[in-house]
């Protein structure tokens, strides 16, 4: 707060009731209504619901298909962070570097920011086409009939690179601006120290850009487990069947294909415990880097 | 050693000495930049072929004929992917959905972070840590509980169903507040010293000095309200309702399912919902990459 704020009563009321009211009915009342029936069991044909305690949790924890989902979106996560961040950090590099066409490659190298996931879902689809995609027959040449919704890994496959193209823009705004606001003096001042540009790059610039990097990380995880649902849903095509699928498409699967509102629920709050989790990381590490910059 | 020329060769020849280190720079850009430019513009380059071409032999490296009719036919024929519903219903809709989210979240944002920021409440704490705690679940965690609430008020198929559950999120609150704290003492005290109320300063000073805040939020906004998927896909079943991004779904399934070869018209009308984002953040990328790196922190 301001120190010569102003000492209005109904004003300020005024001003924060519709942000309030907001949050109150599609946020507040869903969140505590999650939780609520995250511990009833719903009759499936819609009688009303019995109270049967955390067996909804435990059942979830027990299940089979909820672990290999659970593993499969950790290493979703894991290589769609690694590689996106990889990428958009080489180039982020370049871009710092080269004088000529810097602004060019900056357009070209971020507007798919704007491509909404779906739709990069899509462009997946028709590079991945069964009999005409130009990926799979890459992938022919090295003897691996893919099979897109068909076959188990090839969907991984293409759900992996799909989201990391769709998220290089981010990472690489990021790390752009980052190295961007590393002052001259420092950089003058390790290239006098150090003549080779690899061992200036881990030894300068790789430690002044680790806050954007974390910073990043806890981003690029949030995007893998919740904003990849339409490059997901796009490139199963329908069918889940055998799919991969992340914890968040699962969520959405039980509750609104297979009606199970009550495991459904219970994923939701396992998942925003998750978010929690992620949150108070990031805090500390925000905590971290105001210390230390 | 102390090597104190930095950046020019120790001898200046009169020809141009090629740097194989900057040709590697650009050559590692080039390809990065094709990396990201290609998929959409094969969509492009694909969607001017007819049907059974593209069904024939997928991606289409050159331009062929088809390319204004598959796109008239994508825009202002019914059918095909939806039966009640052409191209350009779907694309005004795409823009309330994005314009009304984005002015609805700068409107409302702006006034939450005002009240924090400047007045003396004993719960101005106590509404912050309310509204800061929203960043914590994004919709798609809580997604069904949120769709039963929509339900229960009777908002399915309707704007504000579409539309304001998507605001229940603290992001622009959280980044005027930043911005407002950012704001000299001094203009809000000499305001109050020449008589000024505190609407007076928020409407006359405030707002103008946040105008290039407003536009990066706006861009910003704009994209994501643009892009929405999960959430029109349940709220809308109405097809009257649809945009763009939720058409998709309908876009896929025609895609994979082999009896309806529209191809051409399904590609067209992918590109059409990728253009105005595109263009939006293109153009005004300055404002949009300020936007986006200052929101972190």
């Amino acid at each position: 707060m301001k120190r010569a704020g102003f000492d209005n009563i109904w004003l300020p009321v005024a001003l924060l009731l519709p942000q309030l009211m907001i949050i109150a009915i599609f946020f507040y009342w869903p969140a505590g209504w999650a939780l609520q029936s995250s511990f009833f069991l719903q009759d499936p044909f819609g009688f009303g619901s019995t109270y049967v305690g955390a067996e909804n949790y435990t059942s979830l924890l027990g299940n089979d298909q909820y672990k290999r989902i659970a593993w499969f979106t950790v290493v979703f996560s894991v290589l769609v962070t690694f590689f996106s961040l990889a990428i958009a950090l080489l180039l982020a590099v370049k871009a710092d570097k080269v004088l000529r066409g810097a602004r060019t490659y900056r357009t070209l190298l971020m507007w798919v920011y704007a491509i909404a996931p779906p739709v990069a879902g899509f462009l997946g689809i028709l590079f991945f086409d069964q009999s005409t995609g130009p990926l799979t027959k890459f992938f022919q040449m090295f003897g691996w009939d893919f099979k897109l919704g068909v076959d188990y890994n090839a969907t991984a496959t293409a759900m992996v690179i799909v989201a990391v193209w769709k998220q290089i823009p981010v990472n690489f705004i990021f790390f752009l601006s980052g190295l961007q606001s590393i002052p001259r003096s420092v950089r003058e001042a390790a290239m006098i120290d150090n003549r080779s540009a690899t061992g200036r790059f881990w030894q300068v610039t790789f430690p002044l850009l680790a806050p954007t990097a974390f910073f990043l990380l806890i981003i690029n995880i949030t995007y893998a487990l919740f904003d990849t649902f339409g490059i997901i849903d796009a490139l199963m095509k329908g069918e889940p069947g055998n799919n991969p699928m992340t914890l968040v498409y699962k969520v959405y699967i039980d509750g609104f294909r297979g009606n199970d509102l009550g495991g459904s629920s219970a994923q939701s709050v396992v998942l925003m415990a998750l978010v929690l989790i992620l949150t108070v990381f990031q805090f500390r590490l925000l905590e971290r880097r105001i210390h230390y910059t | 050693m102390a090597d104190t020329t930095l950046e020019t060769p120790a001898v200046i020849p009169h020809r141009r000495k090629i740097r194989w280190g900057t040709v590697g720079d650009h050559a590692v850009l080039i390809l990065g930049s094709l990396l990201m430019i290609l998929p959409p513009l094969l969509a492009l380059t694909t969607a001017s072929h007819d049907a059974v071409t593209i069904h024939r032999e997928g991606l289409q490296l050159t331009l062929g004929d088809d390319l204004g009719k598959n796109f008239h036919a994508a825009m202002f024929e019914k059918g095909g992917f939806t039966q009640t519903v052409d191209g350009m219903l779907m694309l005004m809709n795409s823009f309330i959905l994005g314009v009304g989210f984005a002015v609805g979240k700068i409107v409302i944002s702006m006034m939450a972070a005002y009240a924090i920021v400047y007045f003396r409440l004993r719960f101005a704490t106590l509404a912050f840590w309310i509204i800061f705690t929203t960043l914590l679940l994004p919709l798609e965690v809580r997604i069904l509980p949120s769709y039963e609430a929509i339900q229960k008020l009777g908002l399915t198929n309707t704007y504000t169903g579409l539309i304001v559950p998507l605001i229940a999120s603290a992001t622009g609150t959280f980044f005027f507040r930043q911005f407002f704290m950012s704001v000299p003492e001094e203009l809000a005290e000499a305001a109050r010293i020449d008589g000024a109320g505190p609407w007076k300063f928020f409407v006359d000073i405030l707002v103008p000095l946040s105008q290039t805040m407003i536009a990066a939020i706006f861009i910003i906004m704009f994209v994501f309200g643009w892009n929405q998927y999960l959430w029109p896909t349940l709220i809308t079943t109405d097809e009257s309702f649809f945009t763009l991004v939720r058409g998709i779904k309908q876009i896929v399934l025609s895609y994979t399912d082999s009896q309806i070869p529209e191809h051409g018209q399904a590609l067209a009308l992918a590109i059409v919902a990728m253009i105005p984002p595109v263009v939006i953040v293109v153009f005004f990328q300055n404002w949009f990459v300020k936007g986006l790196t200052e929101s972190d922190k």
